[in-house]
């Protein structure tokens, strides 16, 4: 019973973060679109949160002198009807794309992971049937509708914006989590777990979500995709940002009266917009198929 | 099943205030379901009327075919299914019907070793987080006390301190079931239920694991509940060995009398299957023939007699009782009915 055969603590911590780094390798070796999408947005985000660093102009200032001016090398991007630069405006645009997508997923995938967790776990019950047909309540509801209605009776703002998107995903994730939880429960170490005394949320926290976390990271990447375009057609709208803060579906919605005179202001905004959703869409195939165990050799 | 138990319970060992375990008609019945309002068309009836009692230091083997409700026995005794019917009173607390809180303090009291260890863990717990956690769970120790604790205890089942911070899957089957007896023994239960503990695992090294759990009863003083279908691995551990067919006990004694001179004529199929010895002529003779008939429509009568080798024509309309077949010893068959009168196929 000697203490001396007992390493301490914290080398554990060190295996863990290498064992992700060696994850991260091995991704980016047999999922090589994937890696692609996963720089772009580490670009992305990166873009996003030095928006003020990278940014040569401010994005709001008007330049009376340089309306709709094309792009050139003071103006990368070109000028829009009110001689604002349009790189500037872009960088912070994804600013706001992150923000509410970040916000609404997670604040919807945490509530949908809780609510599939649970539902789960008491699948078949009268726990999973209440739960379930909320649910199917808010999926019945049509997201446009829903955030239509949320604008008219709130006003178009980003918070609410934010709210009604994450009620939209909470199904999404619900849906996922509880398929696998129901598949995570019959494993013979929940059984063991509830032997060895733990409690329904030692149980569901420490050995449920820790196993489906894989599959709830392939929902969050696509979910991020859905959220974006969302947040870009809403403001296409004018019921989302509401102006002045710069939002590439607003910058759409005012540069498609000018398609045919100045293209640039719907050239940089829309292509970045679909860059970015193309790269959370191929994230979210990779990491389907890296998680696949019949893809693992 | 009153009726079955109550001449048992008088025949075979006197009630003792020292049982740690006491099993009294234990009843558990699956139902089957079909349709969209959940209609149950047929009860699987998994454990039909178990009794038996296991003493402190005490060792009961359970054995049968599977399907004849051994680990249903576990998994009730542990609270990890809920009966449809039966007592089961553990060091003097009456468990069935009991509050979540009040169990969850007997909790700690028994434990369960699995048959797979590898799937009885974790997969993303290292082995101090799996030894660590019913002590968590069970707030006896947390942080460093926790992992010392899991440190002791790998000593403990012949393992070593270094062995914390792996995970399951870098062990052998045999170390890994060391980890999981370590595990039951974190919160210092005074019963083990070993649910096949062994039966995974290579001969050489399930010899090991018998060795380790005998020595780890001797000096912790524990009483084990092992199920197991081999013979000769429950009559090493066992110091009583109960005989389990369809979700009955059919014959209950002391280990080496009962495979040495079995009573009811499934035992004698098991004992002989085991015995190894003699052409395999004279074998067939006292063998069970065919499959053991499904639970969720057990046979009339007695539910061995589709495939006894003596059954005659009473063993098909009448339930032979639990009786006693000797000092401490109860058997149910008919042919064992007169007293004197041993049944001879």
């Amino acid at each position: 019973m000697s203490e001396l055969g007992i390493p301490p603590a914290g080398n554990a911590a060190g295996r863990r973060l290498r064992g992700t780094w060696r994850g991260l390798r091995r991704f980016v070796r047999t999922q090589p679109l994937g890696a692609i999408a996963l720089l772009l947005i580490t670009t992305f985000v990166f873009a996003a949160l030095f928006a003020p660093v990278l940014a040569p102009y401010d994005p709001i200032e008007q330049n009376r002198e340089h309306l709709q001016g094309a792009p050139d090398g003071r103006f990368w991007m070109g000028t829009d009807d009110l001689g604002r630069d349009i790189l500037s405006r872009v960088l912070y645009g994804a600013r706001t794309s992150l923000l509410v997508s970040v916000a609404t997923v997670a604040a919807g995938g945490a509530l949908g992971t809780v609510i599939g967790i649970v539902s789960g776990y008491f699948g078949g019950s009268w726990i999973d049937t209440a739960l379930q047909r909320v649910m199917d309540t808010i999926m019945a509801i049509p997201g446009l509708v829903l955030l239509l209605f949320v604008a008219a009776l709130l006003g178009p703002s980003v918070l609410n914006t934010i709210i009604a998107l994450s009620l939209l995903v909470v199904p999404s994730f619900n849906r996922v989590a509880r398929g696998e939880m129901l598949r995570v429960r019959e494993e013979l170490y929940i059984e063991a777990a509830r032997a060895n005394g733990c409690g329904l949320w030692r149980i569901l926290g420490r050995h449920g979500l820790p196993n489906l976390l894989a599959p709830m990271l392939v929902v969050l990447s696509l979910v991020f995709a859905i959220v974006m375009i969302a947040e870009s057609a809403l403001s296409f709208l004018g019921i989302g940002t509401p102006p002045p803060i710069p939002s590439w579906g607003r910058m759409l919605s005012e540069g498609s009266r000018y398609l045919e005179i100045a293209p640039w202001m719907v050239v940089f905004p829309g292509g970045v917009l679909t860059i970015a959703v193309l790269a959370f869409n191929l994230l979210g195939d990779a990491l389907r198929d890296f998680f696949d165990p019949k893809q693992l050799r | 099943m009153s009726s079955v138990a109550a001449p048992a319970r008088a025949a075979g060992r006197q009630p003792a205030e020292d049982d740690l375990l006491c099993v009294r008609d234990l009843v558990k019945h699956f139902p089957v379901t079909r349709g969209l309002l959940g209609r149950t068309v047929a009860n699987v009836r998994a454990v039909d009327g178990v009794s038996f009692r296991i003493g402190r230091g005490e060792t009961l083997g359970l054995v049968g075919e599977s399907g004849s409700g051994k680990s249903t026995v576990a998994r009730l005794v542990l609270r990890l299914l809920r009966e449809t019917r039966g007592e089961i009173v553990f060091a003097g607390h009456e468990l069935t019907g009991m509050r979540a809180g009040e169990l969850k303090r007997l909790r700690r009291r028994m434990q369960i070793v699995f048959q797979d260890p590898f799937s009885a863990f974790d997969p993303r717990m290292s082995i101090a987080d799996v030894i660590g956690e019913p002590l968590r769970a069970h707030r006896l120790a947390d942080g460093r006390s926790a992992r010392r604790r899991a440190g002791e205890l790998l000593e403990l089942v012949g393992l070593t301190g270094t062995d914390l911070d792996k995970y399951p899957h870098q062990f052998s089957g045999g170390q890994a079931q060391r980890i999981g007896i370590a595990r039951a023994l974190a919160t210092s239960p005074e019963l083990l239920v070993c649910d096949e503990a062994v039966s995974a695992l290579d001969v050489s090294v399930q010899a090991q694991v018998l060795n380790l759990l005998r020595r780890l009863q001797r000096e912790l003083g524990l009483s084990y509940l092992f199920i197991a279908h081999d013979l000769n691995v429950v009559r090493y551990i066992s110091d009583r060995v109960g005989v389990m067919y369809l979700g009955q006990i059919v014959e209950e004694g002391p280990a080496d009398e009962l495979l040495a001179d079995p009573r009811h004529p499934y035992t004698r199929s098991l004992a002989a299957a085991i015995a190894g010895a003699g052409p395999p002529g004279s074998r067939r003779r006292v063998l069970a023939r065919g499959e053991a008939p499904s639970p969720s429509d057990p046979p009339a009568g007695c539910r061995f007699h589709t495939r006894c080798p003596a059954a005659f024509g009473r063993c098909r309309e009448e339930a032979p009782a639990l009786r006693a077949v000797g000092p401490d010893r109860t058997a149910s068959c008919h042919l064992l009915e007169r007293p004197g009168q041993e049944a001879r196929t």
